[in-house]
């Protein structure tokens, strides 16, 4: 009768958290993650012994001083007088303004590159593969600085249009392009003003209800209505009524030439279209290339079933291949918003007063909270970034396939 | 166990890491070299001439001190700054000194923890606008548009002259002076302004000097001079007095030309014995040779020297002396007695 003997049973020993592979990479995990704390712990040490060394001590309350600068463009009054604090928030608005119609902008372009590079035509997909080559293979700050030397070196001074000058505004001496910016016409808000808004917002929900109508009834009878002239009518005439019946409450505030510059109207500053150009060109680059990679990966079946049911090539392409591409292009895009608004911060270099010019330059400067100045800094840029990528994940679910 | 000695080890090299910024001057010696912090390019005050070596009147004070403690008038590594990054540059440790148009403020004497050390230039802060404005006063710039550098006092004083006299006016940030001078003669803004003798010594660059005035209001008092860090008491004190030694040479008439002949032997004024060396160990007091003045001056010039080579009134940029003058001229130059 043989005998089994079942080999011992052995305890646990510590060679085994390197010898045995159940234990070697938790060991890994948990001496990298130690290393990584102490390394840590080290950073915080060694910064704050330097600056009891300097004498410094670390705290926010610079925050609540008077600035004492003055920042020209504000979205929100803002004055010398005012504190730090608000200095920052003025610049976070400006970098959000920038952010915001530099993603449009970006999207925009980059759609139509990303598209007309897939063109048959030899011409036209050359020129946008030269476009994207171009963009995005040189530094984007010499991008903004080259649009921002046009800008202030090739339009002319304020004192050009004064007689003789030998400038001219366009647009029925509307708009004046000049190398402080270009100068917009003001709407004066007068009494009765709110009713004429009020119609108008009306009749976009008027467009809206219509245009759901109208699919609606496409789905059921087939019969099409003419959507975009409807709309049309509705976008214009009840405004336009609204606008005479209150006596023309809204009127139109024209830049004109003052003592310096011009007076009245809206200044849109150079820096902020230096800025937002080069941003838009630049991030439009990237995106025409993930719009065409969206647009390649739909199969090219679909395209070719479009058109087996007669649809036309536009249609084909707005119908059945956009809609299935987002799935491809949406994530890639979020990342390329995000690079345009933390891009932004390059502001300084053209003087556009946006976070990084106001908290993350002269208030940082004035006041020597460098260490804080960047945090808070830091933590702008993080939470920015974390709002641009959820909301952008909440669109990206809403388009990604639905399996039912 | 191994924690507590690692920390431990973290500790102490925290600890040395905050004493080494109290020894300067054997950071100094060590390297070799003197990092000194200076402008980007300001004609007059700091510009590479046409080979490249850095010149001007800002430099001139680098090239003294690293006479003095290295002996060596080119043993200088001019770090360029601009008005946003000089502060944290010094007190980071890139640089041993600024010499940099800095306006000594109570503030950044005391909160940034900075030490200024002297005064090498008295300034102000004014306005250039070209001369086909009219404009006579700077309380006639309502609504001007005005170039500024940013990160600096000029910034705050140009927000409290318009607000003290109530009028408007449109701030264009830049970052540099070449920035704000290509700004202002694109036409981007009316005015630049900064201190008096920057706009003059910019205005000197220019290729039509004449087509621009500055403005007779001086708004600021704008002491210039050069900075060390908070702490290191006994480098503010090579630096200090190789200032003194400068602006004393002038007053008892020693320059670069006649300096060897009067360390040769003693002279007949004690205060000249004491500070080139003949008398006294006043060199060993701060660390330095006995004859570390006469290297000085011999090497760099006295202040009247450096200031008539660089930005005097035979110069392009053409500064009168004015409150720069000795206390004995009016001025406020004024060195404290060498004894």
């Amino acid at each position: 009768m043989a005998e089994v003997t079942l080999p011992p049973r052995e305890g646990f020993r510590l060679s085994q958290l390197l010898y045995d592979a159940r234990y070697r990479s938790l060991t890994i995990q948990v001496v990298a993650a130690m290393m990584l704390m102490l390394s840590l712990a080290w950073l915080v040490d060694n910064t704050v012994q330097n600056l009891a060394a300097l004498g410094k001590d670390f705290s926010f309350a610079f925050l609540w001083s008077t600035a004492g600068y003055d920042i020209n463009q504000q979205i929100i009054p803002f004055t010398s007088q005012d504190t730090h604090a608000r200095a920052a928030l003025v610049g976070i608005l400006n970098t959000l303004l920038v952010a915001f119609m530099g993603c449009i902008l970006a999207t925009v372009i980059g759609v139509l590159a990303g598209v007309l590079r897939l063109s048959k035509n030899f011409v036209v997909s050359g020129i946008m593969t030269f476009y994207v080559e171009a963009m995005r293979n040189t530094p984007l700050l010499i991008w903004i600085l080259i649009v921002f030397a046009v800008m202030t070196e090739a339009t002319p001074q304020p004192r050009d249009f004064r007689e003789g000058g030998g400038a001219s505004m366009i647009l029925w001496d509307s708009v004046a392009i000049s190398n402080r910016g270009v100068f917009v016409p003001k709407p004066l808000w007068g009494e009765g003003s709110g009713v004429v808004i009020a119609v108008f917002l009306l009749s976009l929900a008027a467009i809206f209800v219509l245009r759901r109508f109208a699919r609606k009834r496409q789905e059921q009878t087939g019969q099409q209505l003419p959507v975009f002239r409807l709309s049309l009518a509705l976008f214009f005439v009840p405004a336009l009524l609204a606008f005479f019946v209150m006596g023309r409450p809204i009127t139109l505030e024209l830049p004109e030439l003052g003592g310096f510059n011009f007076v009245g109207g809206i200044q849109v500053r150079n820096s902020l279209i230096a800025l937002w150009l080069a941003l838009s060109l630049y991030t439009s680059a990237f995106i025409a290339e993930i719009v065409r990679s969206g647009i390649l990966a739909v199969s090219r079946g679909q395209t070719e079933a479009a058109f087996a049911l007669g649809i036309q090539p536009n249609r084909t392409m707005q119908l059945v291949i956009l809609p299935q591409a987002l799935r491809v292009i949406i994530p890639p895009l979020i990342s390329q918003f995000l690079n345009l608004t933390k891009n932004s911060s390059l502001a300084l270099a053209v003087g556009y007063m946006d976070v990084r010019s106001t908290l993350g330059g002269i208030t940082i400067n004035q006041t020597g909270r460098e260490i804080e100045g960047i945090l808070l800094l830091g933590t702008f840029y993080l939470i920015v970034s974390l709002v641009i990528s959820s909301l952008m994940n909440l669109y990206n679910s809403s388009v990604k396939l639905k399996e039912r | 166990m191994k924690k507590s000695i690692f920390l431990g080890t973290l500790a102490v090299a925290g600890l040395a890491a905050g004493l080494a910024s109290a020894q300067t001057m054997a950071d100094v010696q060590a390297r070799g070299t003197l990092k000194c912090g200076s402008n980007e390019g300001l004609a007059g005050f700091a510009a590479p001439d046409a080979n490249g070596n850095m010149q001007g009147f800002d430099v001139s004070l680098c090239r003294a001190i690293a006479v003095a403690v290295l002996g060596d008038a080119q043993a200088v590594e001019f770090v360029p700054l601009t008005s946003q990054t000089r502060f944290t540059a010094l007190a980071a440790g890139e640089v041993d000194v600024l010499v940099r148009n800095s306006t000594w403020t109570f503030s950044r004497d005391t909160d940034l923890k900075l030490d200024f050390v002297g005064v090498n230039y008295y300034d102000g802060q004014g306005f250039m606008v070209r001369k086909d404005l009219g404009v006579s006063s700077a309380r006639e710039l309502d609504g001007a548009t005005v170039c500024i550098q940013t990160g600096t006092t000029t910034e705050l004083n140009l927000a409290d002259f318009f607000r003290v006299n109530g009028i408007s006016y449109e701030p264009v940030p830049v970052a540099t002076n070449a920035e704000g001078q290509q700004q202002y003669l694109a036409g981007a803004c009316d005015v630049y302004t900064t201190d008096v003798s920057g706009l003059a010594a910019t205005r000197a660059t220019f290729e039509n000097a004449g087509d621009h005035v500055i403005l007779p209001e001086i708004v600021s008092k704008e002491p210039l001079g050069p900075v060390v860090r908070h702490g290191d008491n006994a480098w503010g004190d090579i630096v200090r007095w190789t200032l003194n030694a400068m602006i004393a040479a002038e007053e008892y008439g020693v320059t670069s030309a006649n300096v060897a002949e009067m360390a040769a032997a003693p002279t007949m004024n004690p205060e000249i014995n004491r500070l080139l060396g003949t008398e006294g160990e006043l060199g060993a007091m701060i660390g330095l040779s006995k004859d570390w003045a006469v290297q000085v001056i011999s090497a760099v010039g006295n202040y009247g020297e450096v200031f008539e080579a660089h930005i005097g009134e035979n110069t392009p940029v053409g500064l009168a002396r004015g409150l720069n003058a000795q206390w004995t001229n009016g001025g406020l130059l004024y060195s404290p007695p060498f004894r």
